[in-house]
């Protein structure tokens, strides 16, 4: 007794024909339509000029990729020779936090360095019911006075933060963005009146939270948009975008259009965060890397992996110096690198599930990891060995 | 488990690079030279062969990959609890114990990327196979289960009791070490696919992801797409880039100028709030504070961003700025801010204020900006949008930075504030870890109507979740 697979036709009427053919599901313009195959071979050879064929311009797109790819280029460990190792680094705990009857799926921190939003059914502190099951994505507003969430119910939804006993909060939310999917990753920008947002439907979009209106939409990812990241850069107008296409794309926001794009990863990308200068920004992935992107010489400067590490990074961020770079992953476990030499610093445990979500406290003073054990561990550094003589790690 | 249809086997190996990880490195620790050492087992009165001990698995990970023992005995129990060893002795429960116990490689048949998703059908002969043998071994929710169906494919009912009964038989007929160590296999197979309440589901994966059709649909390379991807790819060629040697260095700079800034790397003076559980630290560095400390006050001189995303620091620049008569271009830079961030609504009432006080000829606070750039400002004030003052606020910002910055910088004033900033001792480290102090949550900035200067008696924000 053994499996097999059969490919399912679906047999019917042609988009573009209407004759009863054997058909495949074809896209123009993000439109789904269901031609035969006749019609989508013609359909593919049009805006063919005189001496063109599918061929001629496909070879040439290879040759100019290739041109792109080809660049005698250093690594960032190789540079980074010179510099000082650190030390050996113990983190302890510090704060358990249970409270979650489920899986944390998101947190944030509150500009004010103590607090934090977290996410899976219940929002952590001011507890929201939401009508929907799996809350993926949540936000704290830069003044503290409001949190934005959301997730399979696949609208972004703004909660005004009040300490009223009688007060129902979920009477004051506010839905502000609709997508046709899940949301999957949601931010706000400077200030309390803008959000971004990420979706399962391959889409980013921002959005004005006053009247719910869609400022801007990007599109350009083939796959879920799973992770973004704002630029902290002095005029303040792009942002990063990671996906299940395995690529990370760099927005302005101003125009709608993708400015840079990179795909070296060779699986989902599940998280990206900016380094602090704004010149780089880091991804963790399902293929079990972290990858540093560099804006400037637009291609990969470095990648943290070890053959020990299998699982997936699903969550990462930098120190305040960009000197260290912590990725939890789904053998729930975290792994502490360092990003200038590219060597592991450190390994943490404690948790009992995958970790989810993984956040540096706003000052630097400590992190915080949520993780499908329910709980949530802020810690921080305890005393740092300074180093004679590295063991292992290299 | 899955929400949604379930995909084909092939789909879930794609979606799981991990497993392929896994069930590589358990190949190579079962080669008969470089892997694991085998042994052959005796169990009651049978002897296994092709047995080996768990800390044998994790010294041969432990060297293999170059880590501590903690961290290969991490990476063993993921393998147990993933199926890809099990336990001889006590099937039940998938743990890795670093000595002795007896353990043995999993069947590829049985692993979980061959034989996903497991079928319920097979669960029913499997759970019927016990209750034959024996009456009374299904454990708790193992009879839930069978009860549950038992009643969904009732239909089948027949077809399920006679597999399980020709499953029996062929197995009498095997040997007593092959019986024992395929009942094994078979447990441990569904102990991964049917966890029992209370162990974690390792196959679970999260919700969506791939539910977008686009992921599954093999786009049709139409002249079109060809053509985008030339142009973006010769727009990249043109893009001016930096050499990377030039961009690797600045990332050298910048973690060596801000070592001593980073509390998780460098640690912070008095203590770590969050270690120490002394909140002296966050009130020493509040937003706004009288007296800033001097690493603050360096921060400064880092870029002018770092600068005007601090509150005390922009109020400093901007009294500088007042006694040079140039305070107007802070305050303009800062009104164009406030329309990039504002809300929709106010965008025209905005962009008007903004006019009046800055831009008209004549204003109150008229900035100095370069004719070309008030020119195509003016007329695009025609048609308001929130970035109609982009260029405007740019040439500003550029001014502020080149001209003002630096002069800031050597100034009296700043070098004033320099000496005037003071480290803070750092405090003793707790040695005695029962004389806590009682964590008081601090109060949320929600409660609060504007930003207030912290008093002494503000307690650490623990945010202890039990609701």
């Amino acid at each position: 007794m053994c499996d097999q697979t059969f490919l399912v036709n679906v047999f019917g009427s042609c988009d573009k024909c209407f004759k009863q053919r054997a058909l495949r599901p074809v896209f123009k313009k993000s439109q789904q339509l269901s031609y035969c195959s006749t019609c989508a071979e013609i359909m593919a050879t049009e805006g063919l000029h005189e001496n063109e064929t599918l061929a001629s311009l496909k070879s040439e797109a290879e040759k100019v990729q290739k041109k792109k790819a080809k660049r005698h280029c250093f690594v960032l460990h190789q540079v980074a020779e010179r510099v000082e190792a650190l030390g050996q680094f113990v983190m302890k705990t510090r704060r358990t936090l249970k409270g979650h009857g489920n899986k944390v799926l998101c947190m944030d921190w509150c500009k004010d360095k103590r607090r934090i939003v977290s996410s899976s059914q219940v929002c952590h502190e001011h507890a929201v019911t939401m009508p929907c099951t799996w809350v993926m994505a949540c936000a704290y507003a830069p003044s503290g006075c409001a949190i934005a969430c959301g997730g399979l119910d696949n609208k972004c939804s703004v909660y005004p933060l009040t300490f009223d006993k009688n007060e129902n909060m979920a009477a004051k939310k506010k839905s502000v963005a609709m997508h046709t999917n899940y949301l999957s990753a949601c931010s706000f920008t400077n200030s309390d009146m803008q959000i971004l947002t990420a979706s399962g439907d391959g889409t980013c979009a921002l959005w004005d939270v006053e009247s719910g209106q869609l400022l801007q939409s990007f599109h350009g990812h083939g796959a879920d948009v799973l992770c973004l990241d704002l630029a902290p850069s002095e005029t303040g107008n792009t942002f990063v975008s990671g996906g299940c296409d395995k690529k990370a794309m760099v927005w302005d926001m101003r125009s709608g259009q993708c400015v840079q794009a990179f795909e070296t990863h060779e699986s989902d990308i599940n998280s990206v965060r900016y380094y602090p200068s704004g010149d780089a920004f880091a991804s963790g992935s399902d293929d079990a890397t972290c990858r540093l992107y560099d804006l400037r010489a637009d291609r990969e400067v470095a990648i943290y992996s070890k053959e020990s590490i299998i699982f997936g990074a699903s969550s990462v961020d930098f120190s305040l110096s960009g000197r260290l770079l912590f990725a939890g992953y789904n053998d729930y476990t975290i792994n502490v690198w360092d990003v200038l030499k590219g060597s592991r610093v450190s390994i943490l445990f404690g948790h009992e599930n995958r970790v989810s979500t993984l956040r540096v406290s706003p000052d630097g003073t400590a992190f915080c990891s949520g993780s499908w054990d329910h709980t949530l561990r802020v810690r921080g550094m305890v005393f740092c060995f300074p180093v004679c003589e590295r063991r292992e790690d290299g | 488990m899955a929400a949604g249809p379930a995909p084909p086997p092939g789909r879930l190996r794609a979606q799981m690079p991990h497993l392929r990880k896994m069930e590589r490195v358990v190949v190579s620790m079962q080669d008969p030279d470089q892997g694991v050492k085998m042994r052959s087992q005796r169990l009651l009165v049978t002897v296994i062969p092709h047995a080996v001990t768990g800390s044998d698995v994790v010294q041969w990970l432990a060297q293999k990959f170059c880590v501590s023992e903690e961290e290969a005995l991490h990476l063993g129990a993921v393998l147990v609890q993933h199926g890809y060893i099990y336990p001889l002795r006590d099937p039940r429960s998938l743990m890795l114990r670093p000595d002795e116990t007896p353990y043995r490689f999993q069947t590829p048949y049985f692993w979980t990327s061959t034989l996903w998703p497991a079928a319920e059908l097979d669960y029913a002969i499997y759970l019927a196979k016990k209750n034959i043998r024996k009456r009374g071994t299904l454990v708790d929710y193992e009879k839930d289960c069978y009860d549950r169906l038992h009643k969904k494919i009732n239909h089948a009912w027949d077809l399920v009791l006679m597999q399980a009964r020709e499953q029996l038989r062929a197995a009498k007929q095997r040997r007593k070490g092959d019986r024992l160590v395929i009942a094994c296999q078979e447990q441990t197979y569904w102990l991964v696919n049917r966890p029992p309440p209370g162990a974690p589901n390792v196959l679970e994966q999260g919700p969506g992801r791939g539910s977008c059709a686009a992921s599954r649909v093999l786009m049709t390379k139409s002249a079109d797409f060809y053509k985008r991807e030339i142009e973006y790819f010769r727009k990249a060629l043109g893009r001016t880039r930096v050499k990377s040697s030039i961009c690797l260095e600045a990332y050298l700079s910048f973690c060596g100028q801000r070592g001593p800034h980073d509390p998780l790397v460098s640690g912070c003076l008095p203590s770590n709030p969050w270690i120490s559980d002394d909140d002296a630290y966050w009130v020493m560095n509040a937003p706004t504070v009288a007296a800033p400390t001097k690493l603050r006050v360096e921060r400064w001189g880092f870029s002018f961003r770092e600068l005007l995303e601090d509150p005390v620091g922009r109020a400093h620049f901007m009294d500088f700025l007042g006694k040079e008569f140039s305070g107007e271009n802070l305050s303009f830079w800062e009104a164009c801010e406030e329309l990039r961030y504002g809300a929709q609504a106010q965008v025209p009432t905005l962009v008007d204020a903004v006019y009046e006080q800055f831009l008209a000829p004549g204003a109150a606070r008229w900035v100095n900006i370069d004719s070309r750039t008030m020119e195509q400002t003016l007329e695009g004030l025609h048609q308001p949008h929130r970035y109609v003052l982009d260029d405007a606020q740019l040439h500003i910002y550029m001014l502020m930075k080149k001209d003002s910055y630096p002069r800031f910088l050597k100034s009296d004033m700043y070098k004033g504030l320099l000496a005037e900033a003071g480290i803070p001792l750092g405090t003793k480290r707790r040695v005695f870890p029962f004389m806590w102090r009682p964590r008081h949550s601090s109060p949320s900035p929600a409660l609060l109507p504007t930003p207030v200067e912290p008093t002494a008696a503000c307690g650490l924000g623990g945010g202890d979740g039990v609701a």
